[in-house]
Parts: structure tokens; sequence; C-alpha cells
């Protein structure tokens, strides 16, 4: 699904990804786990194609096609989400305007016809239900005054409209309570299928609990340091980090 | 000391007996020079330059044109059209039944006629600043017509009174100015639409239009201004208002720029517990130019007022915002807001805003707060990663921007119009960033 090879990146000459590979197969759940500041999050927005990062050598392709020559709408568009670790709130731009704004892209780019306005409601109102979001939250401004979990699932509901390929989970259980966390971690759970691969980003083996991967890996200056299976996490819990820069 | 235009007395005087107001208004203007760079309140404005530089065109519209101007979806309204100042009978409609209400200046009898010439001649001069309100004396000099609208006590007006002003090419060589008297007794209600429509083509107009609104104890005035006068218009439009005890006004001013766009809004809390209401949008594109300027004056305890304005700045347009608020030693427990926000679609647009507020009471409550901004890039990213294009998302932000205010536009159909003109002049404005010619 998803291939890294060799990637180095920088930002304002500060060289943040050295060589790093990653092989995702399809239906596949990878974990990245490390220490603050070892470019997890920056993993996230250079696969997306946030501006103002240079891939300086290496490669990313998504089922065998380069990313790195598109634009963040088109590689969104050729099936990678990526669920903020703070979503950006939107005033003014409704949450039901902005995803059927998102999802008409994306049916534009099969060469589907947009759905018309009802038939879209009706489809946000079913998938705010599976993620127990009052629809109530369409009608206001995109995580306009949402709660940290308010937002969460906001960007589970987005992942489900648009039914992507890869998705990335930058730290999506920070700023969430048990309780949310149960919602959002079976709520990415029920989208697990053959066809769709996840990267699930973060610093505690607690959201691990709840979104079993396949893979772990531990990130460190801006590669991978260690992979291993799910008991990689448990194993992290209780060394720690410290034993990276030894 | 600023520069000094010649003005040409109009060429027609029709109405004799405005005449005799035009020469003292004329008289008046002499004593003045239009503002040069140097002069506070036009600072950013080169009005003597935009009056000077009036395109010479000259065209003649047919009345089927005129009629289907400005005209408002779904709106059941008093329509009253105006062209080139003159009230026009033959293109208004649903006036009658309400002729105790709303006059038309040229038609008025004699005796009226002097009962009204007081108010014209003498009213606006409250607390004018001569400099900065030279267009109120401009439009005393240029005097042509207008609408007189006068409810009386614990009544009301139950349509929308939409004045349509139409601004031909011939209103260059010919200058002709409107005024609209809208008084509202006490605990008398009225909505008022002035809608300065734009011309097939974007031809060339000169426009000058003054509106002065006196509420007395509990009056309610929603009041609109639609200045869609189009990318070559020269136009000096105001709005003074005189507030009395919990008079309520609310007004809304839509600018969408032109060669040279000029709007003063004023209002005086004259008697406690009066509130007023102002929001409005600036929206130039390619290389117009809007100045709003508002004043609000609390003179007396218990009032507040409201102020938001925001702008959106594309291609290599200019905007002024002066925000004044001047809280008078008596004026205790006022409540005054003012926010004025700012997004910039170019590197080479431009906007001036200055709040000012003025305080000489100590029991007030008073904020006021203004930014100037490029678009969230943070936020174009993230709806980008969620599939939208570069300018579809532009688009949207943008619009997002303004849409809060449009939104509170409480006339439903008024809305409904504005949110298409809005949304082709931000297609217009972002196909423009995309292909810079």
């Amino acid at each position: 699904m998803l291939s890294i090879k060799n990637l180095h990146a920088k930002i304002d000459d500060k060289q943040i990804i050295n060589g790093l590979n990653l092989e995702i197969g399809p239906g596949e759940v990878h974990a990245i786990m490390g220490p603050n500041g070892a470019g997890k999050s920056t993993l996230s927005y250079i696969i997306s194609g946030r501006d103002g990062y240079e891939v300086t050598a290496g490669e990313i392709a998504l089922q065998g096609e380069s990313l790195l020559d598109k634009e963040a709408d088109e590689r969104a568009r050729a099936g990678v989400f990526l669920a903020f670790q703070y979503p950006i709130e939107i005033p003014g731009v409704t949450n039901m305007e902005f995803m059927k704004a998102a999802h008409d892209a994306h049916r534009k780019e099969r060469g589907e016809q947009p759905l018309d306005s009802i038939s879209f409601m009706k489809l946000a109102r079913e998938k705010c239900k599976e993620v127990n979001l009052d629809p109530d939250f369409l009608k206001r401004g995109v995580n306009d005054g949402f709660s940290g979990g308010e937002k969460k699932r906001n960007e589970l509901l987005q992942m489900m409209i648009l039914e992507p390929k890869l998705v990335i989970l930058d730290e999506t259980d920070s700023g969430l309570d048990i309780d949310a966390l149960q919602v959002v971690a079976d709520g990415v759970n029920a989208q697990r299928n053959p066809d769709r691969s996840f990267i699930v980003i973060t610093h505690y083996q607690r959201l691990l609990d709840y979104i079993v991967p396949d893979y772990v890996h531990v990130f460190s200056k801006g590669r991978i340091v260690r992979s291993g299976g799910k008991e990689l996490a448990k194993e992290l819990e209780q060394t720690g980090y410290g034993w990276i820069s030894e | 000391m600023g520069t000094t235009t010649t003005l040409t007395a109009p060429v027609a005087k029709t109405y004799d007996w405005l005449s005799a107001l035009r020469e003292q208004g004329l008289e008046k203007l002499a004593t003045l020079s239009w503002p040069g760079p140097k002069t506070e309140h036009w600072l950013h404005t080169p009005i003597s330059k935009a009056l000077a530089e009036l395109p010479e065109l000259s065209a003649e519209l047919n009345s089927e044109t005129v009629a289907a101007l400005g005209q408002i979806g779904g709106l059941d309204a008093i329509r009253l059209v105006f062209v080139d100042g003159r009230f026009q009978s033959d293109l208004s409609t649903g006036r009658s039944g309400y002729a105790g209400q709303l006059s038309i200046l040229s038609q008025l009898e004699t005796s009226a006629q002097e009962q009204l010439e007081h108010r014209l001649n003498t009213t606006f001069e409250r607390a004018l600043n001569k400099d900065q309100h030279i267009g109120a004396w401009q439009n005393l000099s240029l005097l042509s017509d207008g609408l007189v609208i006068r409810v009386a006590a614990d009544s009301q007006i139950d349509k929308p009174i939409h004045v349509v002003l139409v601004a031909t090419p011939n209103s260059r060589s010919e200058q002709q100015a409107t005024r609209i008297i809208c008084d509202l007794e006490r605990g008398a209600k009225a909505c008022l639409i002035e809608h300065q429509v734009v011309l097939p083509g974007g031809q060339g107009s000169f426009s000058n239009q003054l509106t002065e609104i006196e509420l007395e104890e509990g009056a309610v005035l929603d009041h609109y201004r639609l200045g869609l006068e189009g990318q070559s218009a020269v136009s000096l439009s105001a709005a003074h208002c005189a507030l009395g005890a919990h008079a309520r006004y609310q007004g809304f001013t839509l600018a969408l720029g032109g060669r040279c766009q000029r709007h003063d809004l004023v209002v005086h809390h004259l008697h406690g517990g009066s509130h007023c209401e102002l929001k409005g949008l600036y929206l130039p594109c390619d290389t117009e130019h809007v100045d709003v300027h508002s004043c609000i004056e609390h003179r007396l305890p218990n009032c507040t007022s409201n102020e938001v304005f925001r702008g959106i700045m594309a291609g290599k347009s200019t905007a002024v915002f002066n925000g004044r608020i001047h809280i008078h030693q008596d004026a205790q427990k006022t409540l005054a807001e003012l926010s004025n926000r700012n997004l910039l679609l170019s590197p080479d647009a431009e906007v001036y805003t200055k709040p000012e507020l003025e305080i000489y009471a100590d029991d007030v409550r008073c904020a006021h707060g203004a930014t100037v901004a490029q678009i969230d890039e943070l936020a174009l990213y993230y709806m980008q990663s969620r599939g939208i294009s570069r300018i579809d998302a532009e688009l949207m932000l943008s619009f997002g921007f303004i849409n809060e205010l449009v939104e509170k536009i409480e006339l439903e159909p008024l809305a409904q119009f504005l949110k298409p003109v809005l949304q082709s002049l931000f297609t217009r404005a972002a196909a423009a960033q995309e292909n810079p010619s």
C-alpha cells in the first residue's frame, strides 16, 4: 500500500527525516512510537504533503504511484487521510459544506457526479450516528468551539465519509479521556479492512490497547531504530525510550 | 492644505424649490477645499483626483434595462427608483397606500417644502466635521431629489422600503445628488434598503447619497446600505443618525468598492438607553478603492454600541476603515464594542485600519480590536488534506470570513440575494489571483 524508501527531508535547513524505510501492506496497522522530537508528526505532514517540508532524497509511493510530486489535495484524492493531532477550527465554513466539498472533490477525481445535497446530508447524518456525534455539529463551523473529543470524532467522521486507502492517526489519543478514547478507537477499528492501511502515531502504549497494531516501530532522530510486533509496545512501556541513545 | 477641485454647478434645475438650497450648498462648499493627502480623514482616499478624473462616458439606458436593475427575488417591498438623482415614478411600485409616510422631495407641496427646507439645510450640521464630511455639503450643492420617510408614533411601515439608486454615465457631466430623510416618531418601526446598483457593462458613474435618520424614543430602524455601484464608479455616501431614548438603529453596510468609494457613518446617541448595531463588509478587488469612516458619539448614559466590520482585499485594491467611538463625559455606563477584521488575499492589496476610542467618562466598558491577516495557511492545508483544491479552499475560507455577517441578515430574501453576488465576486478575485494579467 505505502512504500517509503530511504526518505530524507528537512525544514528550514534542519534535517528531520534521515533515511527512513517503511513498507506497509494492505490492511496492516503500523504503530509509530518514539520520544518527543523524533519526527513522528513531521512524517505525517510529509506523507500528506504539507508545504514547507523539503524531501531531499528518497521516495514515497502509494500503491506504486509516487506521492512526492503531488499537492496535498491530490494526495488526499489519491487516498491519503491524515487525522490531525489538533484539528483546525474554521468558523464561517460549516462542517457540512466542508465535508460536501471534500466528498465532491473525491467523486470528481473518480469521474463521478457529486451527490445531491439531500443524499449527502443523509450520508453525513448516518455517519454521525456511527461516531456518536450529534448531527447538529454538521451545521456548526468546522471544529468551531468543539471539545477535544468532539474534534477527534469529527476527524473520524471525515475519514468515514471519504473512505481513504491510507489513514494516518497523529496522536489521536492526545486530549482524550478514557471514554472518548474508547469511542474513537471503536470507530477506527470498525474502519479496518483488508484494503485500508493505518499508521498510528502515539507516545503511549495505551492507545494500542484499543487499536491493536500488526507492527510497532520505534522512531528516533528521523528514522526507525527498532521494529517488532505488538508486544514491542508493552516492552517500551516498561523500558521507556532512554535506551535509544545508548 | 488640500488641493481645490472646481465643481460645476448642476446643469438642470428642474425642481425650483431645491435650487435655493443648492446655492446655499455651493456657497458653503466654496468656503471649503476638497481634501488632499494631508487631511486626516481623507489620508488614504484621493477624492480630489477621483472627482477630477471621472471617466468621460455618455450613454442612454432604456427604461427596460433600468427596470430590471436592483431586483431582489422574493422581496415584498415598496420599490422606489432614482436615476441620476431623480425619482422615476413609472419604474417605482408599491407606493400607493403609503402617501402619508413616504414622499418624494420633488413632488412636495409648497407648505411641506417650507417645513423641510430648514431640516435639509441644517440638521446634518450637528457636530459635523466639515473636512471629514465635505461630501454632505456637496450633497446639498447638487441636491436634485430625494425621499422623505415619516412614520407616526407607534406605527410602522409594514414592508421594506427598497430605494434603488441608479447612476448612469450621464452622471459624470450632470452631477446630481439624492437625500433620504427618515424620521421615526416614538415607538415607530421601519426597514430601509438603499441599493446603489451596478450598471451593465461596468460604465463609469458618479453619485452622492446622504441619508439622515432621526429616531425618537423607542423607534427601531433596520437600515441596509448596498454599495454595488461597480468598478468604475466614484461615489460618496453617508448615513447620519440621531437616536432618542431607547431607540434602536441596526445598520448593515456592504461596500463592494469602486474607482473611489467613500462611505461615512455617523451615529449620535442623544438620549439614554439607545442602541446601535453597525455591521458591514467591504470587498474591493482589482484596483478598486473603498473607504469606510464610522463615528459613534455617546453623549448620555446607558447607551450601547456594537460595531463589526470585516474586509477582504484582493488584487491591487485598497481599503480604509476608520472606526471612532467618542464617549463624552456624561455618557456613564456606556457599553461599546468595535471589531474590525481584515483579510488580504494578495501581496499587492492594502488596508489601513484605525479604531479610535476617545473616552471621557470613567464608568464605561469599551473594547476594540482590529486585525489584518492573510488567509490562514494551516486552514488551507487542513482543507487540502481533505482533497479540496487550493483555489476552492481559498474561496471557501474567504466566503467563510464574511459569511458569519451575511448569515445574520434578518431579511432572508436579501441574504439570499447577496450570497451569489459575493460568491461571484470571490470567484473573480480567485481567478485573477491564479492568472495575473
